[in-house]
């Protein structure tokens, strides 16, 4: 074989979609054998016009609904900061305490999606019976959301102006119960996520983000923060009960030291993040001031306002991705929205993907793809083209994953011998 | 770093931009019990003080936080805002800055920023292919969310003739938005 045979490129588009998430994606990774060489990142399979929606056909009270349902995981940060936007652009006041509640139902949803995507991680690298764990684990707090919200999802918790439900006092029982029982697994989660040496092993120093290039790409969220860069919109900025609350950035040199921003990083952020959502819910519960819930109950007179209001507004929430941002412009006389502008924190993070995955090898994508937490791998079919030959070979997402699994088994065996 | 008050930024702006500076406005809000004070900046620049303006934003933090940007048809212009973020990592310090520029329907350009914040190519192909405005030296041509089979020239954002009302499929028995 000549030297510029052994050298071919290949082309494998990963994606675009994968029955069991809710975000469809294509990466086009060039590798050269197993080394990755280039990486781009198609979007757009699943755009829904969502903004559209708000700036033609829906009132801005329909919006929220709408804005609850970008996302099935995060149904709480867009709503949080849709809402934020259309306050700051009218001047709607905020009781406060539905400044706490906000933050109670946000952390929550942190500490379910940090869970599922702690287990969705442990599946992608072979890891099935912590992936079973973490989500038995996250249990839990859909319970609990389920009973504050009465629903596990889609909460439809907020309205402009407020919250549409109480936390009252006879419910505080139950939500300290599944607070302490997150405390009392939190050690062995970590023992599971931090210790355990094939974790460590698939997962240190791979998809590295150095602190530089997350500050180039304006990356956001717990992406980051793993590599260093101390952003977060609840310690940033005065929102929600967060500005009371003296919340600070998790960082990996917290717990060892030092900043690699490799996938173990985003481990790390990730797990001791669960534990500050626990210790902010406590201190929102004993700090909760009594009172409105919300300044306009009636819908009708809340449209009329909103009809009339002139103006333009930002909401920024801390989502469990990063930072979620809505920009809202309301003109007088219109009953849709002028503008609605959304950016989800994956849309930042996307950014940053070529930079992880270059040098990287295939069996690493899933995991490293993972490591943003980008609504997860929409890795289901993969097509390799070999541009020497034109052949086509279809790489499916149980192959892509089995790739994966043989690596951790190859590091496992290694390690025995 | 140092940080400066949000009447110093607007400021700063005035004289870096001198008559280029259109105008401003500082929003505050009081949040919550211990009644922390939210900030959010406006400043609205010239199209030929744009790249200036964004330099300026950079010399403020080394790497400003840019969150999107977003376009709005007035009808007979579009009005661009990127969304910007200072000062975060600091507690309760950060700035939102939205930086302004309003363009005429019959010259929509603006120069790319990607340069400065390489971050901004997802956003700068998004406001290309949704409202139609053209980014100039931008490094990487392609749409970003519409497919590639979405027609030319009909830009989803855009409330005249240019918009996408007439790919409008209307159910029978319903009534179709109108088109502004």
């Amino acid at each position: 074989m000549s030297e510029t045979q052994t050298k071919t490129s290949y082309t494998i588009p990963i994606g675009p979609v994968h029955p069991a998430v809710h975000e469809a994606i294509r990466l086009d990774v060039s590798v050269e054998g197993e080394e990755i060489v280039d990486v781009d990142v198609v979007v757009g399979q699943v755009h829904r016009g969502i903004e559209w929606l708000g700036m033609n056909r829906n009132n801005p009270v329909q919006s929220i609904y709408l804005a609850e349902r970008v996302c099935g995981i995060c149904s709480t940060s867009h709503p949080f900061s849709f809402v934020q936007a259309v306050e700051r652009a009218t001047g709607i006041e905020v009781p406060e305490r539905a400044e706490y509640i906000r933050v109670i139902i946000a952390e929550m949803e942190r500490i379910h999606s940090h869970l599922l995507w702690a287990g969705v991680a442990a599946h992608e690298i072979g890891f099935d019976s912590v992936f079973y764990l973490a989500w038995r684990v996250r249990e839990e707090i859909m319970d609990l959301m389920e009973y504050i919200t009465g629903n596990r999802n889609s909460k439809a918790m907020f309205q402009i102006g407020g919250v549409r439900r109480d936390v009252t006092e006879e419910q505080l029982p139950r939500i300290r119960k599944s607070l302490e029982y997150y405390k009392s697994v939190f050690n062995q989660l970590k023992t599971v996520f931090l210790e355990d040496i094939t974790v460590r092993m698939r997962t240190r120093n791979v998809g590295i983000l150095k602190t530089e290039d997350a500050l180039k790409f304006t990356a956001a969220g717990p992406t980051a923060r793993a590599s260093g860069v101390p952003k977060d919109v609840r310690q940033d900025e005065a929102y929600g009960a967060y500005a009371d609350l003296d919340i600070k950035a998790i960082t990996p040199d917290m717990l060892t030291g030092t900043v690699v921003g490799d996938v173990y990083d985003r481990i790390i952020v990730r797990l001791l993040e669960v534990k500050q959502s626990v210790e902010i819910i406590e201190r929102c519960l004993a700090q909760m001031p009594p009172g409105d819930i919300l300044t306009e109950p009636k819908i009708a007179k809340l449209l009329a306002t909103l009809k009339k209001a002139d103006g333009e507004g930002v909401g920024r929430h801390e989502a469990p991705r990063g930072e979620c941002f809505h920009y809202v412009r309301l003109q007088g006389g219109e009953e849709t929205l002028a503008t609605w502008k959304i950016r989800a924190p994956t849309y930042a993070n996307l950014v940053s993907m070529p930079t992880i995955l270059i040098g990287g090898q295939i069996a690493d994508v899933p995991i490293a793809f993972a490591s943003i937490d980008p609504c997860i791998s929409c890795t289901n079919r993969a097509i390799v083209v070999d541009t020497k030959t034109k052949r086509k070979s279809v790489l499916t997402d149980t192959e892509l994953h089995k790739l994966s699994v043989e690596k951790t088994r190859r590091l496992q065996a290694k390690l025995d011998n | 770093m140092k940080i400066l008050s949000p009447e110093k930024i607007v400021e700063s702006f005035k004289i870096c931009l001198g008559s280029d500076f259109i105008d401003s406005s500082i929003y505050q809000r009081e949040v919550a019990v211990k009644k922390n004070l939210f900030t959010s900046i406006w400043i609205r620049v010239k199209r030929e003080a744009f790249k200036k303006s964004v330099e300026h934003i950079c010399k403020l933090q080394e790497y400003p936080h840019l969150s999107v940007i977003s376009s709005s048809d007035l009808g007979d212009s579009v009005a661009l805002i990127y969304h910007f973020t200072i000062y975060y990592g600091h507690h309760l310090k950060a700035l939102s800055v939205g930086l302004g520029v309003t363009l005429p329907k019959n010259d929509l350009k603006i120069p790319t920023i990607t340069d400065l914040i390489p971050g901004a190519i997802f956003t700068e192909r998004e406001t290309q292919e949704m409202i139609g405005v053209e980014i100039v030296d931008i490094p990487d041509n392609r749409r970003l969310f519409l497919p590639e089979d979405f027609p030319e020239g009909v830009y989803p954002w855009r409330k005249d003739e240019k918009g996408p009302h007439g790919m409008l499929r209307v159910l029978p028995g319903r009534e179709g938005i109108k088109n502004e």
